[in-house]
């Protein structure tokens, strides 16, 4: 069995490493050893979902080793992971769903994202909750804070458009003191379907004989708005969430494949564009939307991904 | 000298036949295509209903959330089915109770197809959302405060030399964002609103 250590602190930036452990042969069982985790953001949860799932695909089902602090598997727990990791993995450790149910930083527990009625039921859940995080802790004036849903839906959407296969969504609040100093929130979108390359290839590959692949498609998808389909008034959300999270200085970015794209804002010093990354199939998207500040508002724009 | 890309289909109308108005009530969270897409086949029945010259209110007034693909199928598939010449009905869209909320998929989903739409929004009153050339949206701005004008007072407020302000006029009503009426008057559609 191969062993797959989580970081302490397992979020997009940690979560390359994590996919690299799966590298070598795809039919050795894995165990992903989270014992020593001691922070996990939406991101890093969907994306262990999403490892575990890979895992998974050749393999026997994955051991996950839970972390040894009670009050990791609690939030864990609390943010609905184990429903959704049961399945997917060979737990070893205790769990239990938390009996309180008081103010939480969760917007929105791990929800699986089948059907556009499900893309419905994630707006409803979290629109007037969104409105208040956003308006109170975020300080963002009432009619930006109405577009939170919308980038929510577009980027839900996104899984059930283009993925061809079922995916997650989390959303949590939470304070970056080390990294921004100020609270922010995050979104996380996954799924583990065709990918942009795939679902892109179709209508698209031709135009780049010569280098078509996950970098290519992710910028014809993220910079272009392309889309395999020919109505033109298809690939908007994608562009707009872009515009929006501009507008919040927020950073968001899309990993598919081997590549990974992002607008990224000033106070992030991540790449654009990452090429030659580990594999895994699908997509994962991540945004993060920190808390308004005067210098936030008086920010430039973000350093946006793609070959020169 | 031409105006946005829609060519201009002469057409005319006597006011007063233009009485059968549909309203296009909608609710709460407007979200993904297959709801826009849903909404759009209702409001095409309705015209249906009504027979072949409409005007149609669509009333965002509880409108809480309208997302983009939503935008899409609601509001551009539905404006792009009645505009062209093989239009199944006359029908003119006009767009009321619009909140900041709304306004950003709506105008861009109607830039994306090169599409304008008159719309009341909180505060400005009548607006022009879209793409419209600039003269179109002089020309357009005037008519509204006129209420009913021809071709000769519009470019008279406007400025414009009146061949030009006939052409942004015709290609307007081309874009059924103003009616041309029958005696060579153009006229704003918030006019209609009023009329009873």
């Amino acid at each position: 069995m191969k062993i797959v250590p989580l970081p302490a602190s397992l979020e997009e930036r940690t979560f390359d490493p994590v996919v690299r452990g799966l590298e070598g042969d795809p039919a050795e069982r894995k165990l992903f050893d989270a014992s020593h985790l001691r922070w996990a953001d939406p991101y890093g949860m969907l994306g262990l979902l999403c490892a575990g799932s890979f895992a998974a695909v050749e393999a026997e089902k994955p051991v996950l080793r839970l972390p040894e602090s009670g009050d990791v598997v609690g939030y864990m727990a609390r943010m609905g992971f184990f429903e959704h990791a049961a399945a997917i993995f060979e737990i070893h450790g205790a769990w239990k769903r938390p009996r309180f149910e008081g103010p939480s930083e969760v917007l929105l527990e791990i929800t699986a994202i089948r059907s556009h009625a499900d893309v419905h039921d994630v707006v409803d859940r979290v629109n007037e909750q969104g409105l208040a995080l956003l308006t109170r802790q975020l300080q963002y004036p009432l009619k930006e804070a109405f577009q939170f849903s919308v980038v929510l839906s577009e980027v839900c959407q996104n899984v059930i458009e283009h993925a061809e296969a079922g995916g997650w969504v989390a959303t949590q609040t939470y304070t970056w003191a080390k990294r921004l100093g100020r609270r922010v929130v995050s979104i996380a979108v996954m799924d583990l379907g065709v990918g942009f390359r795939a679902s892109l290839a179709a209508s698209h590959a031709a135009r780049h004989p010569d280098r078509w692949d996950d970098a290519a498609a992710l910028e014809a998808a993220f910079l272009h708005g392309q889309t395999r389909f020919p109505d033109p008034g298809r690939g908007q959300g994608l562009q707009q969430i872009r515009k929006q999270v501009g507008r919040w200085s927020g950073r968001v970015s899309i990993r598919s494949g081997t590549a990974r794209i992002a607008d990224v804002p000033d106070w992030d010093d991540g790449e654009p564009l990452e090429e030659g990354i580990p594999f895994l199939p699908g997509a994962q998207i991540g945004i993060i939307l920190p808390a308004r500040t005067p210098q936030a508002e008086a920010g430039g724009s973000p350093r946006t991904g793609g070959r020169a | 000298m031409s105006y946005g890309p829609a060519p201009v289909v002469p057409c005319s109308f006597d006011l007063s036949t233009l009485a059968p108005r549909s309203v296009a009530s909608l609710f709460s969270h407007l979200v993904t295509r297959p709801t826009g897409r849903a909404l759009r086949l209702g409001i095409e029945s309705q015209i249906d209903e009504l027979g072949s010259i409409c005007l149609s209110v669509l009333d965002f007034t509880q409108v809480v959330v309208l997302d983009y693909s939503c935008a899409d199928e609601a509001v551009a598939k539905l404006i792009q089915r009645y505009i062209g010449t093989d239009r199944p009905a006359d029908v003119f869209f006009v767009a009321r109770g619009l909140g900041e909320q709304h306004r950003d998929p709506i105008e861009a989903v109607l830039a994306r197809h090169e599409l304008a739409l008159a719309a009341e929004i909180d505060g400005p009153g009548f607006v022009l959302l879209g793409t419209a050339a600039h003269a179109e949206r002089i020309v357009w701005d005037a008519l509204e405060r006129a209420r009913s004008a021809d071709a000769t007072g519009i470019a008279a407020a406007c400025g414009l030399a009146v061949a030009d302000a006939r052409t942004a006029l015709e290609s307007l009503a081309a874009r059924r964002v103003v009616l041309r009426q029958a005696n060579q008057r153009f006229s704003a559609l918030s006019a209609l609103l009023e009329s009873p």
